[in-house]
């Protein structure tokens, strides 16, 4: 299987959540939605983002907008003003989950556009 | 009164510190009858209670007086309405502001509403006292903890007291701190006549309002293909075509740029997004997976079907408390090896910290090197090459101020006793200045009262 960055098969976008982020992953296909919902794991996002998210990850499924969103608890460096990070709202958070290389069939591939 | 067919309402603020040209393009180059203006974050009110506490006549959103005073022409000649959460923490003050601006340009007649209600800083010690115990959603803990730290207090209030005002005649209707969709979901409710309790169109006006709330960022920015959006610079900020029934098109005016797609919405559908299935505002619940979006011409979009419930019997307050301090300064740093001399930076001011007595934990400090993968820490990047220059950003937290200033003067002292070609050190001499802590919790709608006055230019 091919090795991609989820950012082939899917869009992201992200912001704060009080002392976290969401990353919001839309798929851009219904064979990329149901290949995720396999392949990106708590447990994998967890992984990739371990060094800009202290907390834990918690995954909500929007099946009918092909949406796997993830909230992230602890990501900001503090909540509001108390983060002196660059990306204090989690903006890049999203480009940062994209990132992740995944083995993706390429079944999945063919049926996404790029 | 005739109820309209088709009722249009845009944002052109998606939050204080958005572009000028949204609202002024929006009253310009198309039909509108609405513009909405957000200008509320939730550190916003913690400085707008000190601003106000200095100058009873501050303490509101300085800026939307101004965008009154640009666009007014426009605003009075085609009869726009514009709903706006700019009055923080004193929308008296800031309705006195606007109807200076409107007389000094001859602009008699005009009707501005206040809604009062949200802000409930000065009744805190009675609801503490009443059993309110005002505990922090994340953590548990009871606000007497922090009492006496408080800076603001303001509830999220729902859309119902826009409405009200817009039944009164208002033309401009200023709000304190209410919901965002709010914003959007008030005009509907007075256009359309929506009760209380029909839910699924309470829904659906705040999913179009969650839709706008963040102006262009549903139009194409911040769009992960970025390369594919048309004439960013001239962006188009979004317009809310709703119908009586709850559906509604997502368009733009002809002509700006950017774009409006099932893919630029769904974009901004999960921005900040918790629980897609239960979204929690004050007026009701709604199913965001529920919506349906059908791409109906160029640049417009239909989403219809939206589902929605009863909303709880508590609303979310949003309290800021003083937290400590922190101080931040930040160094450039050239080529060669940037990279190398930025960290052996950092190790010095540790070291010249602490042989003063001063030392901080790794939970105090900040420390990166912008310009070598700061913003995705952690994550490898595929053929990244050595940075030519780095950005030094060294911060340090905590609850001692004078340890807080101490670290201040470690830094820009590198530029003469460190590594060579250590340079942008044009803002001085870091301070330390507060930090606001965010204290969200919940308080039953029983225990606030909100009020709707109108006034005339």
């Amino acid at each position: 299987m091919p090795i991609v960055p989820l950012s082939r098969i899917a869009d992201a976008r992200s912001g704060d959540k009080g002392e976290g982020s969401n990353v919001g992953v839309m798929a851009r296909s219904e064979a990329a939605y149901v290949f995720l919902k396999g392949a990106l794991s708590t447990e994998a996002v967890r992984r990739h983002m371990a060094a800009i998210n202290r907390g834990g990850v918690k995954r909500y499924e929007a099946d009918p907008l092909r949406v796997l969103n993830f909230l992230l608890a602890d990501s900001l460096g503090g909540g509001g003003s108390a983060s002196q990070r660059t990306d204090a709202q989690g903006k890049t958070h999203g480009l940062a989950l994209l990132r992740l290389e995944l083995n993706v069939p390429q079944s999945v591939l063919d049926a996404t556009p790029e | 009164m005739p109820r309209k067919d088709k009722v249009l309402v845009a944002n052109g603020q998606g939050f204080w510190g958005d572009s000028l040209l949204g609202p002024i393009r929006l009253c310009r180059e198309g039909p509108l009858d609405y513009l909405t203006l957000d200008y509320l974050a939730e550190v916003t009110m913690s400085i707008l209670q000190k601003q106000r506490l200095r100058d009873p006549s501050k303490g509101f959103a300085t800026d939307f007086v101004k965008m009154i005073e640009r666009t007014a022409p426009d605003l009075v000649a085609k009869g726009i309405k514009v709903v706006a959460n700019a009055g923080g923490v004193n929308p008296l003050a800031c309705k006195d502001a606007t109807l200076a601006v409107l007389r000094k340009q001859g602009f008699h007649g005009v009707k501005v509403a206040v809604v009062e209600g949200d802000d409930i800083y000065g009744e805190l010690d009675g609801l503490l006292a009443s059993g309110e115990t005002l505990a922090n959603m994340d953590s548990g803990a009871p606000l007497a903890s922090v009492r006496a730290r408080v800076s603001s207090a303001n509830v999220y209030l729902g859309a119902f007291p826009t409405a009200e005002a817009l039944d009164a005649g208002a033309q401009i209707v200023i709000t304190g701190r209410g919901t965002d969709p709010g914003l959007v979901l008030g005009p509907l409710i007075h256009e359309f006549g929506w009760k209380r309790d029909q839910y699924d169109l309470l829904a659906a006006g705040t999913i179009a309002g969650h839709i706008v709330e963040c102006g262009a960022q549903c139009t194409g920015g911040n769009y992960t293909d970025w390369r594919s959006v048309p004439d960013m610079a001239m962006i188009g900020y979004p317009i809310i075509e709703a119908s009586a029934d709850g559906s509604f098109v997502v368009t733009k005016h002809d002509g700006t740029g950017g774009m409006v797609t099932q893919r630029s919405i769904l974009h901004q559908l999960v921005y900040e997004m918790g629980d897609p299935r239960n979204y929690i505002g004050p007026d009701c619940g709604a199913d965001f997976t529920s919506i349906r979006m059908e791409e109906v011409g160029p640049n417009r979009v239909r989403v219809s079907g939206a589902k929605g419930c009863a909303p709880t019997p508590t609303y979310k307050v949003s309290i800021s408390y003083e937290n400590g301090w922190k101080a931040l300064g930040q160094l450039t740093i050239s080529g060669p090896d940037a990279l190398a001399k930025a960290k052996l930076c950092s190790e010095i001011v540790w070291r010249r910290l602490a042989y003063d007595g001063c030392t901080f934990s790794d939970e105090e400090k900040t420390v990166e090197f912008v310009g070598a993968n700061t913003c995705h820490a952690g994550i490898d990047v595929p053929h990244a090459a050595e940075p030519t220059e780095v950005v030094l950003r060294l911060g340090v937290k905590g609850h001692d101020k004078a340890k807080i200033d101490r670290f201040g003067y470690e830094l820009v002292p590198l530029v003469t006793s460190g590594p060579p070609g250590v340079t942008g050190f044009a803002g001085g001499r870091p301070h330390a200045t507060e930090i606001i802590g965010f204290w969200p919790a919940l308080l039953a709608k029983s225990k606030v009262t909100t009020k709707v006055s109108v006034f005339e230019s």
